[in-house]
């Protein structure tokens, strides 16, 4: 399969490549990793006319230490997010969810900026930073902005980004001390995306949760949090039995799709077990 | 067209190419190096699978221009001076392929999952990091066994396992 042909742009700077992009408006596309764009152009469901190359650019491919968060360069490859020390001590979900994206080649290339701009709801990634509440910084005509994760993914492979902005940075809050976490991701074949996915945190007090965020992978159009399950544990026992009453709220607000791998019936059972094994995950 | 320049197995290719065409294309029709092998297409089965500075990745999903600057290896450059490279070789006492169409991948992916990993690998470790490879004849036995066997060659001076999994 080969993409439809398309003019060649190679960004400079971060600065050129939205300038790149106001020069040639709507039909230009940025490849960064390229393995969310890539197959779609292979498939001919994607054929933008010029492609900006941002790959190149290196300075946005870093993870640093800033304080109260840690920040991810958006060009940085799912493999070292899932190798970074300095993610497993401080938010160590953000790691595990980028480990379990695709296989090893496809992590040596895939971008967590990339995956984030793609707006794909089965990816992992995604729902595992609406989890945190991470922020987005972007970089458009205008200048630079920040973008909460929970207002990023506006639908069905949709973000906020407009179509001169540049996702340049995430930047992940650091969890509290003795807070757990876990990703359950369900799928068939070792490389699949998600059937479903969930992102748990638990923050307990003398063994009452004091806070929990869960969120939903390929339940919906977009990535979810699950306020239902998280109000249901507030102020509960981090308890086998509050995880499992907590858990059936887990369909609630969702709109699974119905595909090959599953219907929305089997989604939606399985949203609350994978609920309740990552919130059990989360404090073990 | 675009005029790229690509170290391949050591030497500076010059090339100007389609934007379009896909690094595999590149190797074996442009390069002529038709180890590499194209199996599903659609970055599931590895049988692609080259080496880009050293990293494993999946050559019919990148485009040749994303390579320009860069070095890419390819099973062409695993033997030298008629010798074959220590996973060559771990995959033929092992019996690690029958009708060979994915061992090219398998092998290139072996290779970067060996030298990433701090000492000898696991059955679970080499099961999980050839997760993007896929054999369709010999049920993985074999090649777990060979990339092992590789590995413990490699990697056998290598004592002490860093540590790379953790909580919070």
């Amino acid at each position: 399969m080969i993409p439809a042909a398309f003019d060649y742009e190679v960004a400079e700077s971060t600065d050129h490549a939205v300038q790149l992009l106001g020069e040639h408006g709507d039909d230009a596309k940025l490849l960064a990793g390229g393995h969310s764009l890539l197959p779609l152009m292979k498939l001919r469901l994607a054929r933008p006319s010029v492609l900006i190359d941002i790959g190149g650019l290196s300075d946005l491919a870093y993870i640093k230490d800033a304080g109260d968060h840690v920040e991810i360069g958006a060009l940085t490859r799912m493999c070292d997010i899932a190798a970074s020390d300095l993610l497993r001590r401080h938010c160590g979900l953000i790691a595990e969810a980028a480990g379990q994206v695709g296989d090893p080649q496809v992590r040596h290339r895939a971008t967590i900026g990339g995956s984030l701009a793609h707006g794909d709801p089965a990816s992992d990634p995604p729902v595992a930073l609406l989890t945190v509440d991470a922020e987005l910084v972007v970089r458009g005509p205008g200048g630079e902005r920040t973008v909460p994760a929970s207002g990023f993914f506006t639908n069905f492979f949709e973000t906020a980004l407009g179509p001169q902005d540049l996702l340049t940075s995430v930047r992940v809050p650091k969890l509290a001390a003795g807070t757990g976490w876990s990703y359950q991701k369900f799928h068939r074949r070792a490389i699949d995306w998600a059937i479903v996915g969930v992102a748990a945190l638990v923050e307990r007090d003398d063994g009452t949760v004091k806070r929990a965020a869960v969120g939903l992978t390929n339940m919906a159009t977009t990535p979810l949090r699950s306020a239902g399950v998280e109000s249901a544990l507030a102020g509960r026992p981090a308890s086998a039995e509050a995880f499992a009453e907590a858990a059936a709220h887990a369909p609630e607000g969702t709109n699974p799709p119905s595909d090959t791998n599953a219907s929305a019936e089997y989604r939606t059972a399985l949203s609350s077990i994978l609920v309740r094994r990552a919130l059990e995950a989360a404090v073990a | 067209m675009r005029q790229i320049s690509v170290t391949v197995n050591g030497t500076r290719r010059e090339a100007d190419v389609e934007p379009r065409q896909l690094l595999v294309y590149f190797l074996r029709e442009t390069l002529g190096l038709t180890g590499t092998n194209v199996g599903c297409d659609t970055s599931t089965c590895g049988s692609c699978t080259v080496l880009l500075d050293g990293q494993s990745v999946k050559s019919c999903t990148m485009l040749a221009v994303q390579a320009d600057g860069h070095e890419v290896t390819t099973i062409e450059a695993m033997a030298t001076n008629g010798e074959l490279h220590p996973i060559q070789r771990a995959f033929h006492e092992h019996h690690g392929l029958q009708c060979g169409y994915c061992t090219p991948g398998m092998i290139m992916a072996a290779d970067s999952l060996i030298r990433e990993a701090a000492g000898p690998l696991s059955e679970a470790e080499v099961r999980i990091g050839l997760e993007g490879n896929l054999c369709r004849c010999t049920g993985y036995q074999n090649i777990v066994q060979a990339v092992m066997a590789a590995s413990q060659e490699m990697q056998g001076g290598v004592k002490a396992r860093a540590g790379k999994g953790g909580g919070s």
